[in-house]
């Protein structure tokens, strides 16, 4: 039998017939949908196809309404759970949906702002790479010159921190760049999606001017917090408020759904830097978390990387049994950047010997940026620099919020 | 009234929770908190979600007019879960063994595989805004009387604390959804037919008991009316009458829309504004106002204000659907002057708006946005008067009337759950699934093979405490005794106001064999147990209460006793054993059987006369 998504059908199973629609196919199975709304799974031999009545009316189409009076925003959609809708073949949730979908789903958007939308590329968060970061990094840029006064970034949440400090360290932006997911699946009523992409756009219009993540500030639909992008981090697998400043106060709020926009002290405002893009990347880069008992052999296998950062212990530290390892890739010419597995805090290598051991094994400390933002930071910085003193007076000096001073300065 | 006349047809929809332990889709308890024991809240909107087909649920769409915040109250045994904050565990295998043993004894075909769905629900009462509900089992029987067309098992919504805030410790809990097809003809018949599917749940021992913990809904047609679905009928003895009600409100509307017919009556959809009309009301609601919004029906004089059932008149109908704009109700002329409104309002009002004897007027006081919105709701109401019954959602009143709740929901309200992977129910499984003998059989089981009474079995088969009297019997205590036992302590525990919680099986146990070991009398049973579930333990209460006497203890006591009355006795003969027993009984009451008591007693005053 040759029979398709959404062909009406008969079924007869329990002794009872009943009308439904073919989903499709699993194993020897048939998935219909019943008339009740019921997804139910039968041998496929018991479906009889039926004759195809007049096709239901599909969903009128709204139309944008643009307002021509309102400020204009690029929306780049990028995929992740802020776009996304159920499939048929698998029963599993893919992100789908263009930037478009997301105004039609959203249409208080409508009342903030005028919206261009696009879509450079469609991933999951996961299969992000440094090459779609610099894609990312030159739409945005192009956007703003073509006369966006604010950019939105919809992204999945999984590795959203890396792309936001990536795209924070490569522009330099005289308007907002607000980064914004969902948590909750926008298939489901209760999402975060709208209230999400309803704050970033307020955001998007107001008076920031730097790369930050917009998502919940708590549990309740009732707060989104701004994070700046290189002090954010997931720190949950599902809540709504997974995403937290470290080290920090967030450098914003939007009350929802007044939304009005409070902004730290310290946030940099729209207009204070010139647009530049310097979009060099040297991906060669690798992250390493350190644990007890660690093989050195694992620091050796990063041989030929430019760049490595690794994640020490409390106030930066390896086993001892490594620091031989590390030297001899310094002196390979890998550069090193220490960080710390912390949460929050500095690195600091002169208080206790193995410290000590490790910055004259040629390691940089890297104060108190975070591993995954030290070593986006270390990608950029080996793409746009080569001279080693460069590349450590770049990795200590304070670019974009990631540092609270300019390190060097004292070491 | 001759119900096949009129072409009766009913179905039921019942609701059981199930008594897991843990919830259908997380680990979290399935108890219910007091509601001042919460230690959290949060706070969401919902928002309509577009399904699999790509069209939005009519009934959704009504109940999102209004954007509302809603609250919820979390309590320290909430998980992550049942705030949405994260994917939902795999469905509880023991929920489904309890469904599919209840699919077994109605007889019905499982399905081979068990798909999840989430059926949308944006009224508040899901913190998801759905409610995930997967279909176990199809096509059953009732007794020959009646078909169960379907069984699915559903996960149990919020409790609503009042209008926009939840409770969810309830979200959650394992709920069976057995519905009927439309086979019972009578309202009697549904009540024997939901009194038989309440008793077959029951004899599972493994659903939840207590007010609550099952709601049936009714659906109600009668030829030439519409299929209504009355919600939430909780009380068995009430569903009868719910029927009867809703017979009773359909055959109204059908000779109201005869009616109407025949008065040529119109709506013509006209809205204006009369606030100035009542400028200088004594109205308080009026008064409060900032807009009052008025329409004509025309030829509706004294149709509005017709009763339609107990307490519910047309415009009752037609407040149902304006209050959904968030209106607190409205006033027609067949009720007015009333309410602060005078006679003379009344006049102008009708002059205002061009109304005529025949007519009737409504108005509306609220905002101007949320008056619009309920005259809207308020035309569509009474334009669906001359189509006779519209399809509805209803809710229970007390008493048994009801009240519109939404439309009926169609098809569109449902799409896969995709966090939850299907479950396959094999043959094996299903064969190995044992059935429970019925709380009937059993009852009739008692009488013939322990010899209780009837009543007394009936009452015992039915019992919560069913568990511990068969444990009890198991364990080689006499039913008959046993039965007397559980039924009355529990009873006389209530009446002294001692919570049988902290009463445990097994101090039960002890105690009732304690007494079939002779070591308590068996008139000190409800003492003792009183003692027990006041914090006692078992032997503290039986030797506190009734410490064990025993024979040569009672004979040299009773020796005491006669020995110093030995006049006494030798006057009064044979007439002195009353006052003498009674004097003993003083001593041992509970201590030791009452029979042995008047052996000892009669053989010691045997000595003496």
């Amino acid at each position: 039998m040759n029979l398709n998504n959404s062909d009406p059908v008969t079924v007869t199973f329990a002794g009872i017939e009943m009308d439904g629609i073919y989903i499709n196919r699993s194993g020897e199975h048939a998935i219909v949908k019943l008339s009740s709304g019921y997804n139910i799974c039968v041998p496929e031999s018991l479906c009889s196809p039926k004759e195809k009545t007049a096709s239901a009316e599909k969903p009128a189409v709204i139309p944008l309404n643009q307002d021509a009076s309102l400020p204009l925003l690029s929306i780049i959609s990028t995929g992740g759970t802020i776009a996304s809708t159920v499939d048929y073949r698998t029963g599993a949730v893919s992100s789908k949906f263009t930037a478009e979908d997301i105004l039609r789903s959203i249409p208080e958007l409508a009342g903030i702002a005028r919206y261009h939308t696009l879509q450079p590329f469609q991933v999951l968060s996961e299969n992000m790479n440094p090459a779609m970061w610099q894609e990312l990094a030159r739409t945005i840029h192009d956007e703003i010159l073509n006369g966006a006064q604010g950019i939105i970034v919809t992204h999945g949440t999984d590795t959203m921190l890396y792309s936001a400090a990536a795209v924070s360290f490569m522009l330099d932006t005289p308007v907002p760049i607000i980064f914004v997911g969902a948590q909750r699946s926008a298939d489901r009523p209760s999402s975060d999606n709208a209230m999400n992409a309803i704050c970033s756009a307020k955001a998007a219009v107001g008076d920031l001017g730097e790369v930050v993540v917009c998502m919940h500030a708590n549990e309740s639909d009732t707060k989104c917090a701004l994070h700046r992008a290189t002090r954010v981090r997931k720190n949950h697998t599902s809540r709504r408020d997974a995403f937290q400043s470290i080290g920090r106060e967030p450098v914003g709020g939007i009350e929802y759904p007044e939304g009005s926009v409070v902004l730290a002290k310290d946030a940099v405002l729209r207009g204070t830097k010139e647009l530049r893009l310097s979009d060099n990347l040297e991906s060669n880069c690798g992250l390493l978390q350190y644990y007890p008992g660690m093989n050195p052999g694992v620091i050796d296998a990063f041989k030929g990387y430019k760049g490595l950062v690794i994640a020490g212990t409390g106030l930066g530290h390896v086993g001892t049994d490594c620091i031989e390892s590390i030297t001899r890739l310094t002196a390979s010419g890998t550069t090193i950047i220490m960080t710390s597995q912390c949460q929050a805090g500095n690195v600091c290598d002169r208080v206790y010997e193995t410290g000590r051991d490790l910055l004259d094994a040629g390691v940089i400390e890297g104060g108190s940026m975070l591993p995954e933002v030290a070593l986006v930071k270390l990608m950029w910085v080996l793409g746009n620099a080569t001279r080693k003193e460069d590349i450590r007076r770049l990795m200590q000096t304070n670019l974009k919020g990631e540092l609270e001073y300019d390190l060097w300065r004292y070491v | 009234m001759d119900y096949a006349a009129i072409g009766l047809k009913a179905g039921l929809e019942i609701h059981q929770q199930l008594n897991t332990t843990e919830k259908l889709f997380c680990h979290s308890p399935t108890v219910i908190r007091d509601s001042a024991e919460h230690n959290g809240e949060i706070s969401r909107y919902l928002r309509i979600a577009t399904s699999e087909m790509g069209d939005i649920d009519r009934a959704a769409k009504e109940e999102l007019m209004n954007q509302r915040l809603f609250t919820y109250y979390t309590y320290d045994s909430t998980g992550l879960v049942e705030i949405d904050e994260e994917p939902p565990a795999p469905l509880n295998p023991d929920a489904l063994d309890v469904v599919l043993t209840i699919a077994k004894m109605f007889d019905m075909t499982p399905l081979p595989e068990i798909h999840t769905m989430r059926k949308m629900i944006v009224d508040g009462s899901a913190t998801s805004g759905f409610q995930r509900t997967a279909l176990v089992a199809l096509n059953g029987s009732i007794e020959h009387t009646c078909r169960v067309e379907t069984i699915a098992v559903e996960e149990e919504a919020c409790q609503r604390i009042e209008d926009t805030i939840f409770s969810v410790d309830r979200l959650g809990i394992p709920l069976i959804e057995i519905t009927t097809s439309p086979c019972m003809k009578t309202p009697d018949e549904v009540h024997d037919v939901a009194q038989y599917i309440g008793m077959t749940l029951r004899s599972t021992g493994r659903v939840k008991r207590g007010i609550g913990t099952i709601r049936q809904d009714v659906n109600v047609s009668i030829r030439d009316g519409a299929r209504v679905e009355i919600k939430g009928v909780q009380e068995l003895d009430l569903i009868a009458e719910v029927v009867r009600r809703e017979v009773q409100r359909q055959l109204s509307l059908l000779a109201i829309k005869d009616e109407l017919l025949a008065r040529n009556a119109m709506v013509n959809g006209e809205v204006y504004d009369v606030t100035s009309v009542f400028s200088q009301t004594q109205s308080q609601v009026l008064k409060k106002a900032r807009v009052i919004l008025g329409t004509v029906l025309h030829g509706f004089n004294g149709l509005v204000g017709l009763e339609i059932q107990p307490d519910r008149r047309l415009g009752s109908e037609m407040s149902d659907y304006a209050k959904k704009c968030g209106v607190g109700g409205l006033f027609h002329t067949d009720e007015l002057p009333a309410y602060g409104v005078t006679e003379a309002e009344v006049h102008v009002l009708k002059e205002t708006l061009g109304a005529g004897p025949k007519d009737a007027v409504i108005i509306v006081a609220a905002t101007e946005q949320k008056c619009r919105c309920a005259m809207q709701m308020i035309i569509r109401r009474a334009k669906m008067a001359f189509e006779g019954v519209p399809e509805e959602t209803r809710k229970m009143l007390e008493g048994g009337s009801t009240a519109y709740m939404r439309p009926l929901p169609g098809a569109a309200r449902m799409y896969p759950e995709t966090d939850i992977l299907p479950v396959p129910v094999t043959k094996e499984y299903w064969e190995s699934i044992a059935m429970p003998e019925l709380l009937s059989v059993k009852a009739e089981r008692f009488v013939s093979e322990y010899g209780l009474d009837a009543g007394m079995a009936r009452q015992m088969a039915f019992s919560e405490k069913l568990p511990l009297f068969e444990r009890a019997v198991a364990e080689g205590i006499r039913p008959v005794f046993a039965a007397r036992t559980i039924l009355a302590s529990l009873k006389e525990l209530s009446r002294a106001g001692v919570s049988s919680e902290a009463l445990s099986d097994d101090a039960i146990i002890a105690v009732m064999k304690t007494v079939e070991a002779g070591n308590a009398a068996k008139e000190a049973v409800i003492d003792i147990l009183t003692a027990c579930a006041k914090g006692m333990s078992v032997s503290d209460a039986v030797s506190r209460v009734a410490p064990a006497f025993s024979r040569e203890e009672l004979q040299d006591l009773v020796h005491g006793i006669v020995s110093d009355r030995v006049d006494f006795i030798r006057t009064r003969g044979k007439a002195a054993l009353g006052p003498v027993m009674g004097l003993v009984m003083k001593e041992v009451r509970g201590r030791i059987d009452g029979k042995v008591v008047s052996e000892v007693l009669d053989e010691e005053l045997g000595r003496i006369i």
